[in-house]
């Protein structure tokens, strides 16, 4: 593939520098925090910022910047493994659908519009009440909801190469199916489920961080942004800090990747228009 | 049955197209949508000799796609037979169909949209040798450059993307693409249309070379008589699904039989005479009579016309045949 | 004279700098009369007639002089253009089903130029309007006024457009390219449409197109553009029996022929056209043209007069004059 010519977009920049530091924060957690997420250390809750704790202590005196850096990569997790599984099911539940048509197309459709229906939390809220609370079926949860959305776009993207003359010059060539779909389809749909996905990744963070506080995703001693969240809501007027970071922490990842998706959008469409 | 042309005896025509049928079942919405009440293909039937490049003229809604998708097997008509070399190609289980495709392949119309943007075209070339398979990659690279190099482009534009070629340029490419199997049947859906006049000549030209040079026969399908007269020794005139009238192509344009073939080279723009317009107003929803589908449309139709519709029949020697109660000639 | 363009140059943005796609072109166009302009892809024609229109793409920089009726377009604020637009000049353009709303109703679309310049009611310019339709030759009209684009056939559609176009009675009709997407039986009818309602309103008709052999039939005279210039301008019959210009042999030769011997080879034009930035030193056909010489490549060729109002750009113009 030619490379990529991202033009000085801001947008796409800023989402990406945001990105960055989310994903670095979740790996600078696994080896180093300024202290354990999980030590308590009481005589010091509720502290206000300062040299110590750069953002103070919570209501059993663990550090919030420690807890922060751990709770990112709860974000990460749920983020890359959601979209992941919306990823691999909806991709080949699209084709299938893209390449059968008929009867195949219209069920696999009409299955997703079923799941579409459900609301993403309500779904999760089921999943993990039947299969109990924690941080592994939050993110099954939000996975399945990712499918039918992809399965989705898939095959509507997919149908549109395949209108093209060149997927019909490749069956002309002789060409089997699956030969046009990783040929042609996939290579031609990718920028459109690239943006998809970073939107997805954005509305996996949130929707973990509505489960979180719900009580239904991370358990104690894991902790994550949204249950930062919650665990906040007790000290809201003491020390409103405990809510505001993590709150700030989402909003600020969530912009990063739809800023990022938008961006990429932009820099990965212009290169199939013909140059002059 | 006699067939338009010679044909050395004891060799089976290089294609053959019997009685095929194709019926879309389109939605109609609205007092003037195309209902389809007619088959896209109403029993065709043609035969291609090898050296002799055929001609298929028609308008929009003649079925001359149609008819180039299933003659390449690229969809199945709803009853009839094409047969490739005397085979038959519906009949083939797969594997064999696919090895029968280095045999025949094809050129499209939208230079824009038969090259995929996102491959180098290299790999574009390439791609019936792929689906072919048994060659290596060294042995890949130099067919494609022969092959740039027979339609006149060079080997460094194998590392190149479509978007760098201009559009005479990019239809070469899909030439080269057709031809890198030494296929010995082309079929070519209006080649050049989309194409500026000196691009056009120069694809022509190219097109002719190949005719004498790599012995590639021509399916040319074009709405353009000029382009379908510069190529082809035989042409076939097709309307509303069925062929109207096929024969040799100067005697067929210069003393066209059939009502249609008269029309469309009497609206043939032309620099030394003006283009003279039938005095019939054109019909544009296709009713499913019983008679002659042009009927309706034709400035010598009579009663006959209306009832029974004629079959394409010999008429007039020199493998001329015609689909008309009363041929002009 | 109903229009007359003097020096028009239009200017395209560019990565690297500008584009020149109109070169300093002068032509003009009298009442009843009808124009072809002539040219392959990138030869300016389509430009010059959206700049007629006002219709030049934004950023794009239009220079000289376009008065009709004897007033400037040039420089015209957009609202006094619309005035104009669908009212004085009219346009007809190459896509019906693009240039038609596919959600607005046929009759509808044709009935809005009536209600905005003739302040005609809404059910009157209805009327009026399927009325239009029949005078461009749609069989039941009510009907075809009733339905949306999609419902018509190409050449059906393209008739509607005419329609629009000429409602309130324009002076001037520009159609780029009107026929190129339609069947040839529907192509010759179109035409003769056009032909019909010029000769009867007495209006002008500027025709672009890219093929010789409809602006032979159809048009009064002819301009041949390249690369933003006008290469041969006059009476059509002249320009196409004894061209004076290489470019407009080389077009007419690469035309396949009737009665030419199947196979023979087409002359071709070597080379592809360049884009240039800003005026052009010489010809622009310089290098492709096979009568070049040392001076095409450093001089614009002046204009060369041949009989009623012929003229060719060209240093060896009186050279030529053979039939292709």
């Amino acid at each position: 593939m030619a490379p990529l010519r991202p033009r000085g977009d801001p947008s796409l920049w800023l989402g990406a520098v945001l990105v960055a530091t989310l994903i670095a924060a979740a790996a600078l957690s696994l080896v180093w925090t300024p202290y354990p997420p999980n030590a308590i250390d009481i005589p010091h809750k509720l502290a206000g910022p300062s040299a110590a704790h750069w953002f103070g202590t919570d209501n059993l005196g663990r550090d919030v910047a420690s807890r922060m850096l751990a709770g990112s990569r709860i974000s990460i997790l749920v983020g890359v493994i959601a979209v992941g599984i919306g990823l691999a099911f909806g991709i080949v539940l699209g084709l299938v659908a893209a390449f059968s048509r008929g009867i195949v197309e219209d069920g696999i459709m009409k299955m997703s519009d079923f799941m579409f229906a459900f609301p993403a939390l309500l779904l999760a809220i089921m999943l993990t009440s039947t299969f109990g609370p924690g941080v592994v079926n939050a993110i099954v949860a939000i996975g399945v909801y990712n499918v039918p959305i992809i399965a989705k776009l898939t095959r509507a993207t997919a149908n549109g190469v395949l209108a093209r003359e060149y997927a019909l010059a490749a069956r002309a060539a002789g060409r089997g199916p699956v030969a046009i779909a990783l040929d042609h389809v996939l290579p031609n749909i990718a920028p459109a489920l690239i943006v998809q996905a970073t939107i997805q990744f954005a509305i996996a963070i949130l929707a973990e961080a509505a489960l979180s506080y719900l009580g239904l995703g991370a358990q104690p001693p894991e902790t994550s942004w949204g249950k930062m969240l919650a665990d906040a809501q007790t000290v809201l007027y003491n020390a409103p800090g405990l809510a505001l970071y993590p709150g700030i922490a989402i909003a600020l990842s969530v912009l990063g990747l739809n800023l990022l998706g938008d961006g990429l959008r932009d820099a990965l469409d212009p290169k199939l228009k013909a140059r002059s | 049955m006699s067939d338009a042309g010679t044909r050395a005896t004891g060799d089976a025509p290089l294609l053959e197209v019997s009685s095929l049928v194709k019926t879309y079942r389109a939605p109609g919405v609205g007092p003037f949508a195309r209902r389809n009440a007619r088959p896209a293909l109403a029993g065709v039937s043609l035969a291609i000799e090898k050296g002799r490049s055929f001609g298929i003229v028609g308008e929009s809604g003649s079925g001359k796609s149609t008819l180039a998708r299933i003659a390449l097997a690229l969809d199945s008509p709803d009853s009839g037979e094409v047969r490739l070399q005397g085979r038959s190609l519906f009949d083939l289980p797969r594997r064999q169909l696919r090895a029968a495709r280095a045999h025949m392949q094809m050129v499209f119309q939208d230079p824009y949209g038969s090259l995929d943007p996102r491959q180098r075209v290299e790999r574009i070339v390439a791609e019936p040798l792929h689906a072919q398979g048994g060659a290596t990659g060294a042995e890949r690279r130099a067919r494609v450059r022969a092959s740039l190099e027979a339609v006149g482009l060079q080997a460094s534009d194998a590392r190149k993307h479509p978007h760098e070629f201009s559009g005479g340029q990019r239809q070469r490419i899909a030439i080269a693409r057709a031809l890198i199997t030494r296929p010995s049947l082309v079929i070519a859906d209006e080649p050049v249309s989309a194409l500026d006049v000196s691009v056009q000549a120069q694809v022509l030209n190219l097109m002719s070379d190949l005719e004498r040079e790599a012995g590639v026969t021509f399916l040319l399908i074009s709405h353009d008589l000029a382009v379908v007269a510069h190529i082809c020794v035989t042409t076939a005139v097709l309307f509303r699904g069925g062929i109207v009238e096929t024969g040799l192509t100067d005697a067929l344009f210069a003393n066209p039989a059939h009502p249609y073939t008269r029309e469309l080279v009497d609206a043939t723009p032309r620099l030394d005479r003006p283009a003279r317009v039938a005095s019939t107003p054109a019909n544009s929803a296709p009713e499913a009579g019983a008679g002659c589908p042009y009927a309706p449309r034709c400035a010598f139709a009579r009663p006959r016309c209306l009832e029974e519709a004629p079959v394409l029949e010999a008429k007039g020697g020199e493998g001329r045949k015609v689909a008309c109660w009363y041929p002009l000639n | 004279m109903l229009l007359d363009v003097v020096e028009l140059a239009i200017d395209l943005p560019a990565p690297d700098g500008w584009r020149r796609v109109v070169d300093r072109v002068s032509f003009g166009l009298d009442e009843g009369e009808s124009l072809g302009v002539v040219g392959e892809s990138g030869s300016g024609k389509t430009m010059t007639a959206l700049a007629i229109m006002g219709l030049a793409p934004d950023g794009a920089e239009v220079k000289g002089s376009i008065r009709f009726e004897g007033r400037e377009l040039v420089g015209l604020t957009e609202e006094a253009m619309g005035q104009l637009r669908g009212d004085r000049i009219a346009m007809v353009f190459q896509e019906p089903m693009t240039a038609l709303n596919p959600l607005r109703g046929v009759g509808a679309q044709v009935a809005e130029p009536l209600m905005l310049h003739r302040g005609l009611a809404g059910h009157e310019a209805r009327g009026r309007a399927a009325q239009l339709l029949e005078r461009v030759g749609l069989a039941e009209p009510e009907r075809a006024a009733r339905s949306y684009p999609f419902m018509l056939s190409g050449g059906e559609r393209q008739r509607a457009m005419i329609a629009m176009a000429i409602g309130c009675g324009p002076r001037l009709v520009i159609a780029d390219e009107p026929t190129t997407a339609l069947d040839v039986t529907v192509q010759a009818r179109i035409l003769a449409l056009i032909d019909g309602l010029r000769s009867e309103s007495g209006m002008g008709v500027l025709l672009v197109s890219h093929d010789l052999a409809v602006i032979a039939g159809h048009c009064d005279r002819v301009i041949v553009m390249y690369a933003g210039v006008i290469m041969e301008m006059g009476p059509v019959q002249a320009v196409m029996a004894e061209p004076r210009n290489p470019y407009t042999l080389a077009l007419l030769e690469a035309r396949p022929r009737p009665g030419a011997p199947r196979g023979s080879r087409l002359k071709t034009i070597p080379g592809a056209p360049e884009l240039k930035s800003g005026p052009s030193a010489g010809c622009p056909f310089a290098g492709r043209c096979a009568l070049t010489m040392d001076i095409c490549w450093t001089t614009p060729p002046p204009e060369a007069a041949f009989g009623l109002n012929h003229v060719s750009r060209c240093h060896r113009a009186s050279e030529l004059g053979r039939a292709p």
